[in-house]
């Protein structure tokens, strides 16, 4: 048990070294002069490779059981739980903004001739 | 997977238990009626709470009836009480109307219905079907109680504070609800403490269900009802947040300034709203409707549950399709969270994700449909006892239908948009939930009120309380079809007598007011009944219905820890009329001769 | 009867319930910060102009927190690990250190909020600032609850180590659990309100 426990030291310092080199890359990939939507692709790529690690060894996701074995189609509970749950995160974060692409004239502003103007954008 | 003959052993032996939870007895009043960690007392506590807020809701659309049947009228006995701002001599204020609108959906759906369905049948009955000594987690059981509790009373005391209760309907619509009066900060703010409270309680739903079932007992014999109340706990699990981040971005819209709703440009009654501007009232409603859709599934699904169980004890045989319920009821939960714009179909969404939405939601009808059917089908070569909850369950079947079959015009994008909006809207929604949910529920409360109390509700008492409800709402709820086709429009104070496309169906209000008011003075059998039973009630030993869940192998009531020994699940749910059984149902817990096949998961 | 599996694991779900319990939490927890972030991409989308990041705030101290917030997850898992080998000083060690940094983020935080305020920007200044309030302040009070749990733990919470080794190793990788996600959610918050 104890030998069990000190591999998985030795790998929480690996992350952690990890987690480090990718927070400064983070940073320092924020200074690439590339247009939004490129940044924020690449700014996901990296948080999402730190929180993977974060999720796989410091939460042990890797580790938890699948009472039926993955070549019948288990993938555990908490497992099972996490993907339905990551996608109605993606269906919350996308069909709004969906549904404010695909739209019948704009409703964002008011015209009213006492309000500030603001200039509609127009690719949206 | 231990077989089942051994399961016995390990279930006492090898489990090394935490003693933290292990009751103790002559607590005092406090801890035994009040701060209670027992599922049981808990249940009871909601469900007590529950009936409480549904009567009150019930009480102020008895009011609005009146203000709709007869506007201007002075409202007779009460009007006097209400007060100057609410109904100077006895008149309603538009004011006032609002607030009743507003508070009415709001009492019902989240502290009426959902705490009397989940928090109540589901905290009672949920452990004692899976033949547990309680929740996974009574400590944070009875948390969850007394987290919903504060935020029942905040709403309640918001129709105290000046500018009233929250009115800007339970859908709280900015613009609207962020220039609304304090009520509506407070309607935020309950809303908070009822999240949280239902969040901590589905946690303990899936944990218990998944964890605590007994020896033998595998996911594919457990009643209908907890996989019911197992889906219930996910939807809940999972779409109320987005609704509690909604609320605290509007609470700061309305409290700090912010604009996360509110758009550029806006003007208010006194001039330009003060604040940056740069938000999006329709975020507010994609929140909102993200978590309120699957809110609908959370009121229907026990109550299917409810009946299912209902149904197979009083026909004597297994309901029919176990394992096609079981996938459309999963189905159904997870399509509920894809189809909630079909309540925004008006907003002027482009017809790319008004189709998506559209066909996300005649989809969705399908689960709907093969549930209600497989229920009825049920019924075919049954012997039906005619039993105060059966009576319920009955007539659920056919009013669930009615709901059902009414929302599809109003989940296809074209015919929705005559009818957006409009009584048609109203009639619908509440089929499902009122001849619906409420009347299953209500089986519910007699089939188990001997298992809680050890006494029966009187049939007679309660076959008065089911006909003249299940009369009386009928003619409260068919006659908005008529008025919702016709255009008459929801939400308007006056009944809609300003209107010339209304004169026709005008007279409706008066019919749909006398149903109202009728089905009101029904309820006074099932009060009586219910409180009377509790004392007076004719006694019944354990399992009165002659049922076959592990609940009933438990004495009525259960004592705390519920079962002597840890139950043996040796068949599955609904074992009535077995060929070659020496009686007519064969309880889940009652070992036979034959070995039993070791549960699968 | 008493409720099983708070120490042992059930032999079909390879669980205990605490551990079932809290990953269902954390899923709520995505939900309720998937809403913000979904409030975020759409208020972004609709502004006719967004500030950078970078120089509304301050990046290094941002950073500098970021370092601090993982670095507390670090000494959680070893806080963890530490009971796993039977060790309870170890454990109070790390588990001080823990909220040590916990307490230093805030800290931090504090400054940058005092900062912005002091140069006229709060949350009903424009939306960006709205929803960057709004986030990391939500997302403090969590910082806040887990300090309160893990100071329990460190504290009175321990006796349980003396009579149930078992279920406080549990309770403490819950624990542990609840702070990898809080340390989950900024990592990509700080990118995604910082940055860019």
């Amino acid at each position: 048990m104890s030998d069990h426990v000190q591999h998985h030291i030795a790998i929480y310092k690996k992350v952690a070294a990890a987690l480090a080199v990718l927070t400064v890359l983070t940073v320092a990939v924020s200074y690439l002069d590339v247009s939004v939507p490129v940044a924020v692709i690449i700014a996901l790529i990296i948080a999402g490779t730190k929180g993977s690690l974060v999720l796989s060894f410091f939460m042990h996701l890797l580790e938890e059981k699948k009472p039926v074995p993955l070549s019948r189609g288990g993938i555990g509970l908490i497992i099972g739980s996490l993907l339905v749950t990551a996608l109605f995160f993606l269906v919350v974060i996308f069909i709004p903004i969906f549904g404010h692409a695909d739209k019948v004239g704009t409703y964002f502003t008011l015209p009213n001739s006492n309000a500030p103007t603001v200039e509609t954008p127009a690719a949206h | 997977m231990a077989d089942v003959t051994t399961t016995e052993e390990t279930a006492e032996e090898t489990i090394d238990h935490g003693h933290e939870e292990h009751g103790h007895h002559d607590e005092g009043f406090w801890r035994t009626y009040v701060f209670s960690l027992d599922h049981k007392v808990i249940g009871i506590q909601y469900a007590i709470t529950g009936l409480l807020f549904l009567l009150f809701g019930f009480t102020l659309m008895m009011l609005m009836r009146w203000q709709i049947a007869y506007p201007g009228e002075p409202i007779p006995l009460i009007g006097q009480w209400l007060g100057d701002e609410r109904a100077p001599g006895g008149i309603m204020l538009p004011e006032f109307y609002n607030q009743l609108g507003a508070m009415h959906g709001t009492i019902m759906v989240f502290l009426g219905v959902v705490p009397l369905a989940v928090g109540g049948f589901g905290n009672f009955v949920l452990p004692l079907q899976i033949g547990a000594p309680d929740m996974a987690f009574p400590k944070l059981n009875m948390a969850s109680y007394w987290t919903f509790f504060p935020g029942g009373v905040i709403m309640f005391a918001s129709f105290f504070v000046p500018g009233g209760a929250a009115n800007s309907g339970w859908t709280s619509y900015a613009p609207l609800s962020v220039f609304a009066t304090t009520g509506q900060t407070m309607w935020l703010v309950g809303m908070i403490f009822l999240i949280t409270s239902s969040l901590l309680g589905s946690v303990n739903f899936i944990v218990t269900t998944v964890q605590l079932r007994a020896p033998g007992l595998s996911f594919m014999r457990l009643p209908f009802f907890v996989w019911a109340q197992l889906v219930t706990a996910f939807l809940l699990l999972l779409a109320f947040p987005p609704l509690e981040a909604a609320g605290v971005l509007q609470l700061m819209d309305r409290v700090a300034g912010t604009s996360f709703f509110m758009p550029s440009g806006l003007v208010y009654a006194d001039g330009p709203w003060d604040a940056s501007g740069g938000g999006s009232v329709l975020l507010w409603q994609h929140l909102f409707w993200f978590l309120a859709h699957p809110e609908v599934y959370v009121l229907i699904l026990p109550a299917l549950g409810i009946v299912a169980d209902i149904v197979a004890n009083n026909t004597r045989k297994p309901v029919w399709g176990y394992r096609v319920l079981v996938a459309s009821v999963i189905f159904l939960g997870f399509m509920s969270f894809i189809v909630w714009a079909h309540h925004m179909f008006l907003t002027g969404m482009g017809t790319t994700m008004s189709s998506f939405f559209q066909t996300t939601t005649m989809i969705i009808s399908i689960p709907s449909v093969v549930i209600l059917s497989a229920l009825f089908i049920s019924l075919y070569g049954g012997s039906i006892r005619y039993t105060t909850p059966m009576l319920f369950a009955l007539a659920f079947l056919p009013m669930f239908g009615i709901g059902g079959l009414t929302g599809l015009p109003l989940g296809l994008s074209a015919p929705d948009i005559h009818l957006h909006d409009t009584y048609y809207v109203i009639g619908h929604f509440h089929y499902v939930v009122a001849p619906g949910t409420l009347m299953a529920l209500f089986g519910g409360i007699y089939y188990w009120f001997p298992k809680a109390t050890g006494r029966k509700m009187s049939d007679m008492l309660g076959k008065i309380h089911f006909w003249g409800s299940f009369v009386a709402i009928n003619v409260v709820f068919m006659p908005m079809f008529i008025q919702g086709l016709s255009g008459m429009n929801r939400r308007m104070y006056d009944g809609g007598a300003q209107y010339v496309m209304n004169q026709d169906v005008l007279y409706l209000n008066e019919v749909i007011g006398i149903g109202a008011w009728t089905l009101g003075f029904f309820q006074l059998f099932f009060i009586y009944n219910f409180f009377n039973s509790i004392k007076n009630g004719e006694k019944v030993g354990d399992n009165p219905w002659n049922a076959t869940t592990l609940e009933w192998q438990a004495p009525s009531p259960p004592p705390h820890g519920n079962f002597a020994t840890a139950p043996v699940c040796y068949r599955g749910p609904y074992e009535y009329s077995v060929p070659g059984a020496d009686k007519d149902f064969l309880m889940q817990g009652e070992p036979d001769q034959t070995p039993a096949e070791p549960a699968r998961v | 009867m008493d409720i099983p599996y708070i120490v042992d694991e059930r032999p079909d779900t390879g669980l205990t319930n605490v551990k079932l319990g809290i990953w269902l939490f954390l899923a709520s927890e995505v939900m309720l910060f998937g809403a913000l972030f979904s409030s975020y991409v759409l208020l972004r989308l609709i502004a006719p102009d967004w500030p950078v990041g970078a120089e509304v705030l301050n990046v290094p101290m941002g950073t500098f927190n970021t370092a601090v917030l993982i670095g507390s997850s670090v000494t959680m898992v070893f806080a963890y690990a530490s009971l796993q080998m039977d060790n309870l000083a170890g454990f109070k060690k790390f588990m001080g250190i823990t909220i040590g940094l916990s307490l230093l983020f805030m800290v931090v935080k504090g400054f940058e909020y005092n900062h912005e305020f002091e140069i006229g920007n709060f949350p009903w200044t424009n939306t960006y600032l709205a929803i960057y309030f709004t986030m990391t302040g939500l997302h403090a009070l969590h910082i806040i609850g887990g300090v309160v749990v893990n100071a329990y733990f460190l504290g009175p919470g321990s006796k349980l180590w003396e009579t149930n080794k078992t279920q406080f190793t549990n309770r403490i990788e819950a624990a542990g659990l609840y702070w990898h996600f809080v340390d989950l959610v900024w990592i990509f918050l700080f990118p995604i309100l910082y940055l860019l």
